[in-house]
């Protein structure tokens, strides 16, 4: 069956696994609020939220239907179409950047193979590279269309932030293109399939790139763009009711994503050691392989929280000092050891 | 018509559209904002010619840098109607002229130009980041390095202006 | 100066080393803090179901004593209020008239018995200077209301049920 030249069966597949990709990324930034809160009691000596349900799993719900029924305030002064497309835009380039990272192998369903990836586009970091920047517009738009000088500042703030360290991510990411040789992420998941995990060859540059996805999620200790206390709160300082849950919400998601993302550069993505000698094969390695990816993301969010709850806030000119005077220069001896190396290797 | 025409002509009406929109809207925020969705559609007809690493490249470069520091500024200038100045009669001459003779003399480049048809089957391959690599780094070496360099200048330019205060 | 402790620390003010310039090992030092204290056991009090513990001298909101018989201890002789140090509590004496024998224990009896728990500090003088057993203090706590007004108690909310009524 086609139409207009597309099959609708290839179709319904990627129609499918698009939604499937939403609704987990949904689904995990939702219970990462319930996650951080607990996180936060543990660490703090506390339980957190017990009430909702049991070992309070009802509590994203609750919160997100408190949300949904607050009173929606636009101020008077603020630009309305802008006001509420800062919200929307924050969620759109949250959800975009799944498209790209294989979340498994194939599954096999008779006949036909279902590839776990809705899209392995041959650019596949730079896709994710240029949706984290596009993220910078939900911040600004929101921020200048609330017409309050506090969240005009905030936003400036934001997104001098993520330009920044936009910069240091991205050559910490040459280097592991120099290794790998393809800018697909498929293609690098295979090779630590058949390899070692890349985090070997590449210990510095994951750690720069830890460092910028944390300030890139505006995770603490990079929270300024939305310092609750000291700042005055942040670029969302207007809003209210589900369209600040939507910002709020897109930073789990974006944090959800970035952890996967690390897992899949650098610690073997859907792979995972002994992946070929267990005996396994078709879709029950693949179903396997999928959980080690899980497994690994939901390590890194925990990591996330973990370090949220540790670290105090870095002030604005550390911030910057950090992103432009320690992590450019490392991200660029980086490079240079990772080219020296490669290049004494094929000689 | 096939899926291709539809999407193509959907983006052009797009680009066309907000190409306009830049132009006209008196809000310079709203400008900005038309010309990111213009670049976006551009964006799209890269993708559309298979060249996926311009389109990328497009959207890092354009969206989501360039773009950002227009918006800045503009954000941060705060314009507004009230503050803007009464501009002058003869500039708005000099504009008009300077305008029309630009569009003189890019129709008459696109009169004379031959519009060389792309082979699809041949060159579909061309915007690929490994063809691209390859003509880059081998053909134009030269070039791209001597435009590194005019970049790097640019930024030691910045970095001395910077430091003056 | 002697100090006061043995626990007293000189500030460290030389200028950081390398190691410390890079702050990596006081960020793991930092982490592995917190990652202990996630398995610490929990300090949480689940209230409703659980409560916590009073010590045995606890003092807590008042009552107004009566004996046996029911009949109010208290004989208004103001020890109570001369004692407390936040002047919280006031009160109005009366005689007692023909008839009222089996109301209050004495010829004399608080016809007004205030306190106001917002300027009360528990600090448990009233009860010490009673010389009847009147006042006495309870393992409760004054709870929330919306009004000022509300935490003036009157002898209402203070005495104590009768026995006799009860039985």
């Amino acid at each position: 069956m086609t139409f207009l030249g597309i099959d609708l069966l290839f179709a319904l597949e990627k129609i499918l696994l698009i939604s499937a990709v939403l609704a987990v990324s949904l689904v995990v930034a939702m219970y990462c609020t319930w996650g951080e809160r607990k996180v936060a009691g543990w660490i703090q000596d506390r339980i957190g939220p017990d009430r909702a349900g049991p070992l309070g799993l009802l509590q994203p719900l609750a919160d997100g239907g408190k949300l949904f029924f607050k009173e929606e305030i636009i101020p008077t002064n603020a630009n309305r179409g802008l006001f509420i497309l800062g919200p929307s835009l924050a969620m759109l380039t949250a959800c975009m950047t799944g498209a790209v990272l294989p979340w498994g192998d194939t599954l096999t369903f008779g006949n036909t193979q279902v590839s776990l990836q809705v899209a392995d586009i041959n650019v596949g970091i730079l896709y994710i590279f240029g949706v984290v920047g596009l993220g910078v517009y939900g911040i600004m738009i929101g921020g200048w269309a609330s017409n309050n000088k506090f969240s005009l500042l905030a936003a400036v703030r934001g997104a001098s932030q993520i330009i920044s360290y936009e910069l240091a991510m991205g050559l910490s990411l040459i280097a592991l293109l120099m290794l790998t040789g393809t800018l697909s992420l498929k293609e690098i998941v295979e090779q630590q399939r058949a390899g070692y995990w890349n985090v070997v060859y590449q210990p510095l540059g994951f750690f720069l790139f830890l460092i910028c996805a944390f300030a890139e999620c505006n995770r603490a200790p990079f929270d300024l763009p939305e310092a609750e206390n000291e700042l005055n709160g942040g670029y969302h300082l207007e809003y209210s009711s589900m369209k600040l849950g939507f910002f709020l919400f897109a930073e789990y998601i974006n944090m959800f994503i970035s952890s996967a993302l690390m897992a899949t550069l650098y610690f073997g993505g859907y792979s995972f050691p002994y992946m070929d000698q267990i005996g396994l094969d078709g879709n029950w390695l693949t179903i396997l392989g999928m959980g080690a990816l899980f497994f690994k993301t939901i390590c890194f969010i925990f990591f996330f929280m973990w370090v949220r709850w540790t670290l105090p806030r870095f002030r604005y000119d550390q911030l910057m000092k950090l992103g432009w005077k320690v992590l450019i220069p490392l991200a660029l001896v980086n490079m240079l050891i990772t080219g020296a190396l490669i290049l004494w290797q094929q000689s | 018509m096939s899926l291709h025409e539809i999407i193509f002509i959907i983006l052009s009406v797009v680009s066309i559209v907000t190409a306009l929109g830049v132009i006209i809207s008196k809000n310079p925020v709203n400008s900005v904002l038309s010309l990111i969705v213009l670049f976006f559609s551009i964006t799209c007809h890269y993708v559309m010619l298979n060249a996926q690493f311009l389109a990328i490249v497009n959207f890092i470069v354009y969206m989501g840098a360039i773009m950002v520091l227009f918006l800045f500024v503009i954000m941060l200038l705060n314009l507004n109607s009230e503050l803007e100045p009464q501009k002058r009669n003869w500039l708005k001459y000099a504009g008009a002229v300077s305008g029309g003779a630009l569009l003189l003399v890019i129709t008459g480049i696109l009169r004379s130009a031959s519009m060389a048809s792309l082979d699809m089957n041949t060159a579909s391959d061309i915007g690929l980041i490994k063809n691209l690599g390859n003509v880059l780094f081998k053909q134009y070496v030269v070039p791209f390095e001597i435009s590194s360099i005019l970049f790097l200048s640019a930024m030691i330019g910045a970095v001395v202006l910077g430091k003056k205060d | 100066m002697e100090a006061l402790t043995n626990r007293a620390q000189a500030v460290d003010r030389r200028p950081m080393n390398f190691w410390e310039r890079i702050y990596i090992p006081a960020i793991m030092k930092g982490l592995g803090i917190t990652f202990k204290h996630l398995f610490r056991k929990k300090a949480t009090v689940r209230f409703p179901e659980e409560t916590r513990q009073f010590s045995p001298v606890f003092r807590g909101l008042h009552v107004l004593n009566r004996d046996e018989e029911g009949r109010e201890n208290c004989t208004a002789c103001g020890l109570c209020a001369v004692a407390c140090p936040a002047e919280a509590i006031t009160m109005e004496a009366a005689e007692r008239k023909e008839g009222e024998e089996h109301l209050y224990r004495e010829e004399k009896y608080a016809a007004r018995y205030e306190i106001n728990m917002l300027r009360c500090i528990f600090c448990g003088f009233c009860e010490e200077a009673c010389p009847k057993d009147a006042i006495y203090m309870t393992e409760t706590f004054a709870p929330a209301n919306y009004q000022r007004k509300g935490f003036i108690y009157g002898k209402d909310d203070l005495l104590i049920p009768n026995p006799k009524e009860k039985a």
